[in-house]
């Protein structure tokens, strides 16, 4: 039995290694290419870093034809926005399924799960025509408020606030004369405040990583966000282009994110389970 | 006591309402951006709508005519494409995360730093996959990074030029989509074995039971709702496959379109203005991954029910 189980151990370890070095294994090339030059790359594989990180960030950020600079602070802002409306509208819809008791509770509820796996494409085109009309094309507008329909970041809160938030508090709130608004803003939304930095995170990530339909809304240069720069890159032709820019933009684009994740993946790792089903 | 009983009394007439005023964010921005466009789509997929040259052609009524046409066009082809890139990066994705995660639930295995496993693998899932893909063209190109490591330690005499072949770009595909999502599928179902009376376990283990009977008898049977969930939603999102083949093949679906996915297929309607087409497409995708919702529906709604039972 226990030599069994050592045996067992063992392989777990390897295979746990294996697939680590795997995940780990194409950012760490990544990195790597990123701080070296043109002709380096060109070279060959290396796994020691090179020295041109410095010059290699220069070139990408005063690149004539790739809008970097405006592309960083466009996702930021449009990630930023999105993250803070999705999770503050998501806790308000959750919060009125959990605090009150009303007529159609439960079918909105139901209505909300149901809607929740239906996926933003197939609704695109409507989107498009519609944004057009209201003459919003090559704007953030449509990128950023349609966040405050979150069904995923709903049903996170709801079972967040089924373990987390006794009514009491809300009661107690309304004795000592609160208006339900204030109660809302000033003593949930606190009490929540880890559900939202681990929602808000996950927004942020998605919003940062979207493509599909801001490649289609955003038409003008300087309002292009990272992965429609990062398409572009694969569509102008490879060989003229500094394989080392390359790999800094990329590197960019990911590793501000993975940073992130890394110091809160102890919050965000439990987030995943917790906002689907429950074991 | 009246006094307090008219209290409790307006106490619920006035508080429901708030229930209904915290709601109109949600349903508001859910009409105008999801349920419009969506009826918009409907609408869109009877009309005959599209540029030729600088022409543009209608918007004509033509009832079915858009869904009659996509059919007789690549449509399923690019279903099977779909289908077939989901599938490469779910077997070993599902196999992978099964192990691991009994693996990380079992506490006679006392795994060490398993909370550093776990960080690493879902790590690929936070990567925006646009990126991702473009190092793996990077990486993979003919005279990249890999090609020159393999050939440096002997593996292969040329390089293996892997968007050329057919599967060679669906394989990379594949593993990207594996990488991406195995953390995440891990996790999820750790917590679902996590959840099941770990009193069942070690009454197997005392009968002798072996791990591979365990796993079958009673580990498999027990979480079977959240592997289903699992399965479904990562099919729904198989079907939305885009950014990675998208940008590896550069829109192009290459080699033959045989990369090219539903999605892919969609854009390009959208972006060359076909809108008769895209909304046929659209329509099409909405029945296939709404049919797929319900089961998720049900899975969710009804494990919610037991919970409630079980209290």
């Amino acid at each position: 039995m226990g030599k069994a189980m050592n045996l067992k151990k063992a392989v777990a370890y390897i295979v746990l290694s294996l697939l680590s070095f795997l995940c780990l294994f194409f950012f760490y090339c990544l990195i790597i290419n990123a701080t070296r030059s043109h002709p380096e790359i060109a070279k060959g594989f290396s796994f020691l870093p090179g020295k041109s990180f410095g010059p290699n960030l220069y070139n990408v950020l005063h690149n004539k034809n790739l809008p970097v600079v405006h592309g960083i602070v466009n996702s930021l802002f449009v990630a930023s926005a999105s993250a803070a409306l999705s999770v503050y509208v998501s806790a308000l819809t959750a919060y009125a399924i959990h605090a009150y008791d009303f007529k159609f509770r439960n079918a909105v509820y139901l209505f909300i799960i149901l809607i929740m796996m239906i996926p933003t494409q197939v609704t695109t085109l409507g989107f498009l025509s519609l944004i057009g009309k209201m003459g919003l094309m090559d704007s953030f507008v449509p990128l950023i408020l349609p966040s405050m329909a979150a069904p995923v970041v709903f049903y996170f809160m709801v079972s967040y606030f089924q373990s987390n938030l006794p009514l009491e508090i809300v009661e107690s709130a309304r004795i000592d004369g609160s208006n339900e608004f204030f109660t809302f803003n000033y003593i949930v939304i606190p009490i929540i405040k880890p559900a939202l930095a681990v929602q808000g995170i996950f927004a942020f990530v998605a919003s940062w990583n979207n493509y599909f339909v801001p490649s289609l809304v955003l038409k003008s240069n300087t309002k292009k966000t990272l992965p429609i720069l990062i398409a572009q890159l694969r569509s102008a032709d490879f060989l003229k282009f500094d394989m080392g820019q390359v790999y800094m933009l990329i590197t960019i684009a990911v590793v501000p994110v993975a940073i992130i994740y890394l110091c809160l993946s102890k919050f965000i790792i439990g987030g995943v389970t917790a906002g689907s089903v429950k074991g | 006591m009246v006094r307090e009983k008219k209290a409790k009394a307006r106490k619920k007439i006035s508080y429901s309402k708030w229930g209904y005023i915290f709601l109109i964010p949600f349903f508001a921005t859910y009409l105008v951006f999801s349920f419009i466009p969506l009826v918009s789509t409907f609408y869109n997929s009877m009309f005959e709508n599209y540029r030729s040259g600088l022409t543009q052609i209608g918007p004509n009524f033509v009832g079915f005519e858009n869904y009659i046409s996509i059919f007789q066009s690549d449509l399923l082809k690019y279903l099977g494409n779909t289908v077939i890139l989901w599938i490469i990066g779910f077997i070993p994705q599902i196999f992978f995360s099964l192990i691991l995660a009994v693996w990380f639930a079992d506490f006679r295995m006392k795994l060490r730093g398993s909370t550093f496993f776990k960080t690493i693998i879902y790590l690929p899932n936070v990567i925006m996959a646009a990126s991702f893909a473009m190092l793996f063209f990077a990486l993979f190109s003919d005279d990249g990074p890999m090609n020159n490591l393999m050939i440096r330690m002997g593996l292969i005499d040329s390089p293996i030029r892997y968007l050329t072949t057919v599967w060679g770009t669906r394989g990379l595909v594949g593993f990207m989509n594996f990488m991406m999502w195995f953390g995440n599928t891990t996790i999820l179902l750790m917590a679902a074995i996590l959840g099941v009376d770990s009193a069942l376990f070690e009454a197997a283990a005392i009968d002798g039971a072996k791990s591979i009977e365990i796993f079958t008898k009673i580990t498999m049977p027990t979480i079977k709702p959240i592997f289903i969930y699992v399965l479904i939603t990562s099919l729904i999102g198989g079907l939305q496959m885009f950014d990675v083949p998208q940008v590896l093949t550069n829109a192009k679906g290459t080699p033959d379109r045989t990369s090219m996915t539903l999605i892919m297929f969609l854009n390009n309607h959208l972006y060359s203005k076909n809108y008769g087409m895209a909304g046929a497409l659209s329509v099409i995708l909405f029945i296939i991954t709404a049919a797929l919702s319900l089961v998720v529906f049900f899975i969710l709604t009804g494990a919610g029910k037991q919970k409630g039972e079980s209290k």
